[in-house]
């Protein structure tokens, strides 16, 4: 049953606490270690299930100041130097937007996958996941930290508004945010200090992402939450969100032996960057794209109620092994059970039929267009 | 006469009669396991006529996040099984130790029992941890 209780080596180092702590606290947080960090999964008298259907309803308030937020700045424009190790377009990216992008290694295998904002013309601020954080920096030290200075923003956190709501919530304190577009940035003034507003998120929804010194960021927190619509989410339903919207989690979906391509990701990769290549394991990445991957990510839909969890191998009608799928759950908005995982080129097309081994049962299984809902952005 | 003794594993067995031989009781799993879990999405029961032995797995208890087993806290036959948790597992989130139970086994070895909790014994377990 269930282990409720989660021991820890008493080696490990204690858990990082984010600037809203104590505020989880005061809101019910069940918490739970995370990347390091004591991390609300849910809130008393909520739940995964109420506050991912809260989220997706009106707007949810998410604690994401675990994640590694950085400015990269050079004496030229720094996204030359960044170019280098992501396969996005960085230098063709305009002054207040912003691109998903993924930092690779040399074998083109995914170390992160990250937001690059511009800020001006020698001005980048990037958003990394937390258990990646210290290793990405180091990275990006080691390989361009001779054109670039990168400043690791530790005392700021980080807020995710997000749901159909959030742009009525959020414009009551900055008009402006209900102009913005989808992956667009914005800085605001808030009390004396800045702001950093993007248009982004993590749920397939409407929503933005708030950057707040760490001093005040409860202030901030609480504001928000004292409207009707905001309720506090937890990391519970910020994973079923994201697993509805066909988001890549680091470390499930993506890890260093994975390319973009393989990660049904090419979309990433602007044109002038396929013509000219540049980045780290070019060679291979633009191989897969003009022969196609032997393995590709897949949305995955069991049949029937019963959720299918990461590891579970997945197979071919005639029994071949042929994948194994890398998240897995149920979708509280789509009522059935979701997952995402890696087959073979040959049994990615949707709708092809296949089967998952469960607990000693063959179950059938269909490939399945991503994401499972359809996505509430607001592109224009 | 009903009495219901408890598992460190977080299941319940409401034995109905004496508790002896032959005689039928009610599993499932304990409110603190529910509110452990979480939301209940689904659960995957026995068959009827299925024998389980003590501590083997006699299910899956699946919430938004995870899956867990339940482990048979009695040796026996299963007799019945709770069939409604298929349209609505959220009952196990309510109700766990009425609407919510699991299944119905009819006990082959009584002295198991003696290995369980009562009630008091269980609260101070579920205290400590």
């Amino acid at each position: 049953m269930p282990n409720a209780a989660h021991h820890r080596p008493a080696a490990e180092p204690p858990l990082l606490k984010t600037p809203l702590w104590e505020l989880h606290k005061q809101l019910g947080g069940k918490m739970v270690p995370f990347a390091g960090y004591d991390m609300p999964v849910q809130y008393d008298g909520m739940g995964v299930l109420k506050e991912h259907l809260h989220t997706r309803k009106h707007a949810g308030l998410f604690d994401v100041s675990h994640m590694g937020q950085a400015v990269l700045t050079g004496a030229e424009d720094p996204a030359l130097a960044l170019e280098t190790i992501v396969p996005g377009s960085m230098t063709g990216l305009e002054p207040e937007k912003m691109r998903y992008t993924l930092l690779l290694n040399d074998k083109g295998g995914i170390i992160d996958d990250l937001m690059v904002t511009r800020w001006d013309d020698k001005t980048l601020f990037l958003v990394v996941n937390a258990a990646c954080k210290d290793n990405d920096f180091a990275y990006i030290q080691k390989t361009i930290g001779k054109d670039v200075q990168l400043e690791y923003l530790a005392d700021r956190a980080l807020l995710a508004l997000q749901g159909p709501a959030a742009e009525k919530v959020l414009s009551r304190l900055f008009p402006l945010a209900a102009a913005m577009k989808f992956m667009t940035s914005a800085k605001v003034v808030y009390e004396g200090a800045e702001l950093y507003l993007s248009r982004s998120g993590y749920t397939g929804e409407d929503g933005f992402e708030i950057s707040v010194p760490a001093p005040m960021a409860e202030r901030f927190a609480k504001q928000l939450l004292a409207f009707e619509e905001v309720k506090p989410i937890g990391l519970g339903a910020r994973d079923s969100l994201r697993l509805e919207a066909g988001l890549c989690l680091y470390g499930h979906e993506l890890d260093e032996t994975i390319t973009p391509v393989e990660a049904n990701l090419k979309w990433v990769i602007q044109k002038r960057r396929r013509e000219q290549g540049g980045f780290c394991g070019a060679e291979k990445i633009l191989a897969q794209l003009k022969d196609g991957p032997s393995k590709l990510r897949v949305g995955i839909k069991p049949e029937g109620k019963a959720p299918v969890r990461e590891g579970t191998e997945i197979f071919s009608p005639a029994g071949k092994k042929i994948g194994v799928i890398t998240s897995g759950g149920f979708g509280p908005s789509v009522d059935h059970p979701v997952a995402m995982g890696y087959v073979e080129s040959a049994f990615a097309g949707e709708g092809a039929e296949l089967q998952v081994m469960l607990r000693g049962t063959a179950r059938p299984c269909t490939v399945a267009a991503l994401p499972f809902i359809a996505p509430n952005y607001k592109r224009d | 006469m009903s009495k219901t003794l408890f598992s460190d594993d977080h299941e319940y067995v409401k034995i109905e009669g004496n508790g002896g031989d032959g005689d039928t009781a009610t599993v499932g799993i304990t409110d603190y396991a529910q509110n452990a879990l979480g939301d209940v999405v689904y659960v995957e029961l026995p068959k009827i006529g299925a024998k389980v032995a003590k501590g083997e797995q006699a299910g899956v208890v699946e919430s938004v996040k995870s899956a867990s087993e339940v482990y048979a806290p009695v040796s026996g036959e299963i007799v019945a099984v709770n069939a409604a948790l298929e349209g609505d597992p959220a009952v196990v989130n309510q109700d766990p130790l009425g609407q919510g139970w699991f299944y119905k086994v009819k006990i082959s070895n009584q002295n198991e029992l003696e290995e369980l909790k009562d009630e008091a014994a269980y609260g101070a377990y579920v205290q400590g941890l």
